[in-house]
């Protein structure tokens, strides 16, 4: 299969959007475009399969590879694995949600979905590529659409989100640069100096090198996906983005980070294992401290921003306890939350949509008005604390299980802390669902409200299945990851 | 002879057309002459091209070769881009003959700079330029602003070049030559050399406005019109770059353990003041200029190489600028010559009113900042890593978060430009096809000199370095 389709087809739905003549043209385009894209995404896992099945050990399935600078050996090279091929999808789901749910945006249509769509090919690239500088490349193509999503398009003080954002996202690419460069000049290749992973994993880098330069690998990519004390940008970004930039932002845009991490520690295992305390007290105090600072927010993007920062210390706990269930769950972790918090942002937008409000004090009895959108965020709201049959148990207990598999009290110290978040999840997920879903109406607008449309409810369907899917057979997503 | 000399008679002979144009055919309309010298600098850009062996003229005073062909094309591409933006204001400026005259001077001057193979040749080329440019910047001859940017590039220009001077014919003493080629065999980075160098070198960083030297910048760029602006922040810069890095890279190469720190410092120095200074900047002007300050930061960041890959990645930057710079100022010539407005807040809601020139200046910021696709990602990736071959990582550090200080003063304009009203926008601008034709060059540029990998590689397999 060529990957490269991956980014060519959402830049040519891109162009055609860009030159259609109106509003209805431009999501109609983009909705067969995204389609397109769910059917490749598909279509890819199904070859995977089969090719794995048939055989076929190589690390990296269907390379490809064109000279792109020769004189510094810089390649434009990519190829699959288990794990890009469970990102691929994730991005599909998301991607074909985040337009259903944009359907009725309401000014400068063309450029939301050209913005959309550019974010996407971008997410693509990162996780096809097998080339450092195509995946630093592709890690900064999504920075910029997302300032233009939340400043233009965005809520509440989206203006300095927006800035923050782009700065500190910035940052953390200023670090992975320093780190790449380093690892280029430490690589040897029979060609010379090579951003290739393979090339450079093949070097076997001294452990000083490593040691130098994996910090600011691991800081940069951190930083996407909400490491403490870098993760300030997400409730701020997630709050004031719309609705389909906070599902990409949250769904896609924090894993790009994650999966960086993970390559990052599979190539300077070295490194990592030394390091490995220090992330790990760092997601812990993101898990406890997000779980805490979420029991105090009021406005309902909020909480899911703040639990966001909580769910994604899984990751990258699971990543720094280095054990190989840990790393599945860490990843794991990854696809649930996508998928759970692309849809609690598609709820959440929803309801804005008619209450105009996000505060979960002046909500309540919505599940009355609007049963379709109530039960999506109750579905939601059940995935995210946990509940077997959903995606994010069989995520988070792999993480714990692989993470008691590393002996030494201090990392069962650190898995029971972050299994106790749990409770805190809990608290707040069921107090918001009480308030705003049950009840009586508080609001005697409200009762006319009308619910879910039915782009809204094929959005929502969309990711419910995944979510699903997951959790209810969770063996398949293992095993392709696994592979 | 005359063929390695071909690009400067070309423009000389350019410079003579005009003249007697000027002298003998009493009214020719300003706009059809404005089209025939933009068709004479598309010719010139073209005939550039052709192949032309490498040759050595005067003794060595005078040598060309593929890189200074392709450098002066460069210079010829920006300056018909210039040339071409520059319609709106000139085609109701009196002078527009004269106009040319002078920038072609300046251009015949950068030429002979780059291709001197010594000082004094060098020095010539320089101050054959130096002169038109001091009256270029009061060319908006009725605004007392821009005597006063003349008068005060004159006065920076003088000393600068007394600097240079002083350090030339201290070289000559140290040495007994000033060739560039025997300049290399005699240096052995004595103080007394040391110092020579550093008085060249200051000479140098006022050209290419590098700090603690960039204080003229800021006065200078904001009293021009924009389009001499424009030509000062790229062509100008640009052209003392070219010849800086080939002086550094053959005639001071003995001393490059002496200059690799002085220049580090000097990169740190430009581009923490250029970004810090840009932060607050209301006028659009004095922004590009902190910007142009920061950006030659950057620039040395990858001379510091001193490899062939630093030589490349110069020289591919330099090019990359010549379309982002351009397209930047490109916006802001017109909307100043359309209605005389220059202030970053008159840009409030310029997306609604004027939404292609608002993509054209986002485009042309996000290469100047360096984000990807856009060709400016690549040049800066490729300055960061020539200087890191070095191993000088606490510098490329700094140097990296100084993208990310850059970054907020381009994405202030793009909020400016984008999110934010007035009651009051600018209006919706008519763009002529001369300006209209500079736009798409630019945007082309951008978007594509990156993505195509050959360009770096033909640069590259023509550099010079260790």
């Amino acid at each position: 299969m060529n990957l490269s389709l991956f980014i060519v087809v959402p830049i040519v739905t891109a162009l055609f959007a860009l030159l259609s003549p109106g509003p209805a043209a431009v999501r109609r385009i983009s909705l067969a475009g995204v389609t397109v894209q769910l059917l490749l995404s598909l279509a890819l896992l199904a070859l995977y399969t089969h090719q794995r099945a048939s055989g076929d050990a190589s690390p990296m399935l269907f390379p490809y590879r064109h000279v792109w600078f020769a004189a510094l050996h810089i390649d434009y090279h990519v190829g699959v694995d288990g794990i890009s091929v469970a990102m691929i999808l994730l991005t599909a789901f998301v991607m074909l949600a985040a337009v259903l749910v944009s359907w009725r945006i309401a000014s400068m249509q063309k450029e939301f979905f050209v913005l959309l769509l550019v974010l996407s090919a971008g997410a693509y690239g990162f996780f096809i590529s097998l080339d450092l500088f195509t995946l630093f490349f592709f890690l900064e193509i999504s920075v910029i659409p997302k300032f233009l999503l939340i400043g233009i398009w965005g809520s509440g003080r989206k203006e300095y989100s927006a800035m923050k954002l782009a700065l500190m996202l910035m940052g953390g690419s200023a670090l992975v640069l320093v780190g790449l460069l380093g690892l280029y000049y430490h690589s040897s290749t029979p060609a010379g100096h090579s951003f290739e992973v393979a090339g450079i994993a093949a070097t076997h880098l001294s452990l000083a090198v490593q040691r130098t330069f994996f910090p600011f690998l691991f800081a940069g990519f951190g930083i996407f996906t909400a490491l403490f004390p870098f993760h300030t940008w997400v409730p701020d970004g997630h709050s004031s983005a719309p609705t389909a930039g906070s599902m990409f932002l949250a769904g896609i845009s924090m894993k790009l980070g994650g999966y960086g991490c993970i390559r990052i520690a599979l190539l300077m295992p070295g490194a990592a294992r030394e390091y490995s305390p220090y992330i790990i007290t760092l997601a812990v105090i993101a898990i406890v401290y997000g779980a805490l600072a979420t029991m105090m927010q009021k406005d309902l993007k909020y909480i899911n921003a703040y639990s966001s920062v909580s769910h994604c210390g899984f990751i990258l706990m699971g990543i720094g306890m280095l054990t190989s269930t840990a790393i599945r769950g860490a990843i794991l972790q990854m696809i649930s939350h996508g998928l759970m918090t692309a849809l609690f942002f598609a709820a959440i937008g929803m309801i804005y949509d008619r209450t105009h409000t996000r505060a979960v004090e002046k909500l309540g009895g919505l599940l009355k008005v609007m049963p379709f959108i109530s039960t999506v965020f109750v579905i939601a709201g059940l995935c995210s604390l946990g509940l077997p049959g959903l995606s994010g148990f069989a995520a988070e207990a792999t993480v714990f299980i692989g993470s008691w598999q590393r002996p030494g009290a201090s990392y069962h110290l650190a898995t029971i802390l972050a299994c106790a978040s749990i409770v805190i999840t809990a608290v707040y997920i069921l107090r918001a669902t009480g308030q705003a879903i049950m009840g009586p109406l508080k609001d005697p607008n409200y009762g006319i409200l009308s619910d879910a449309t039915w782009n809204e409810r094929l959005a929502a369907i969309v990711l419910v299945s995944g979510i699903i899917a997951i959790g209810v057979a969770p063996f398949w997503l293992n095993e392709l990851i696994v592979k | 002879m005359l063929l390695s000399l071909r690009q400067e008679l070309v423009i000389v002979i350019i410079i003579f057309l005009l003249l007697f144009i000027k002298v003998s055919a009493g009214e020719v309309r300003t706009k059809t002459l404005l089209a025939l010298v933009n068709v004479l600098l598309a010719v010139n850009l073209v005939l550039g091209f052709f192949p032309a062996a490498d040759s050595v003229l005067f003794n060595g005073m005078f040598h060309t070769n593929a890189m200074i062909v392709l450098e002066k094309n460069i210079l010829n591409l920006g300056t018909l881009i210039v040339s071409l933006m520059a319609y709106d204001w000139l085609k109701d400026h009196p002078q527009a003959p004269e106009f040319y005259m002078l920038l072609l001077a300046t251009l015949t001057g950068f030429f002979f700079m780059i291709s001197s193979g010594h000082m004094l040749l060098f020095y010539l080329g320089l101050e054959l330029s130096t002169i038109p440019l001091t009256a270029l910047s009061s060319f908006d001859l009725e605004k007392r602003h821009s005597s006063e940017a003349g008068m005060k590039f004159i006065i920076s220009s003088a000393f600068s070049s007394a600097l240079l001077l002083f350090g030339i014919s201290l070289l000559y003493g140290a040495t007994g030559t000033l060739g560039f080629d025997s300049l290399a065999r005699h240096l052995d980075g004595s103080a007394f050399q040391l110092f020579a160098f550093i008085l060249i070198l200051s000479g140098f960083a006022f050209k290419i406005s590098v700090v603690p030297f960039h204080l003229w910048t800021a006065d200078v760029y904001e009293g021009s019109p924009v389009t001499v602006t424009a030509y000062l922040s790229v062509i100008s810069k640009g052209a003392v770059f070219f010849i800086f890095v080939q002086t550094l890279y053959t005639a001071f190469r003995p001393m490059a353990d002496s200059w690799y720190r002085i220049v580090v410092v000097l990169s740190v120095l430009t581009m923490l003041t250029g970004n810090l200074f840009a932060l607050r900047q209301n006028k659009f002007k004095r922004l590009l200029a902190f910007s142009s300050v920061a950006q030659s930061g950057f620039i040395l960041a990858g001379i510091t190489g001193s490899s062939r890959s630093g030589d490349a990645s110069v020289i591919y930057f330099i090019l990359i600028y010549v379309f982002s710079n351009l397209g930047a100022f490109g916006v802001v010539s017109l909307v100043s010559a359309a209605t005389g407005k220059e202030d970053i807040d008159d840009y409030k809601g310029f997306h609604k009113t004027n939404p292609l020139l608002a993509w054209v200046m986002a485009i042309s910021l996000f290469s100047l900042a360096g984000i990807p696709p856009t060709a400016g990602f690549f040049g800066k990736f490729f300055l960061l890593m020539a200087g890191a071959g070095k191993g000088n990582y606490v510098f490329i550090v700094i140097a990296a978060l100084n993208m990310v200080i850059s970054l907020y003063y381009y994405l202030r304009v793009i909020k400016v430009i984008f999110m934010e009203t007035q009651p009051q926008p600018l209006p919706k601008l008519k763009i002529h096809l001369m300006p209209n034709i500079a736009f798409i060059v630019c945007l082309t540029g951008i978007l594509v000199t990156g993505l195509v990998g050959w360009v770096y590689d033909y640069i590259y397999s023509l550099s010079i370095g260790g």
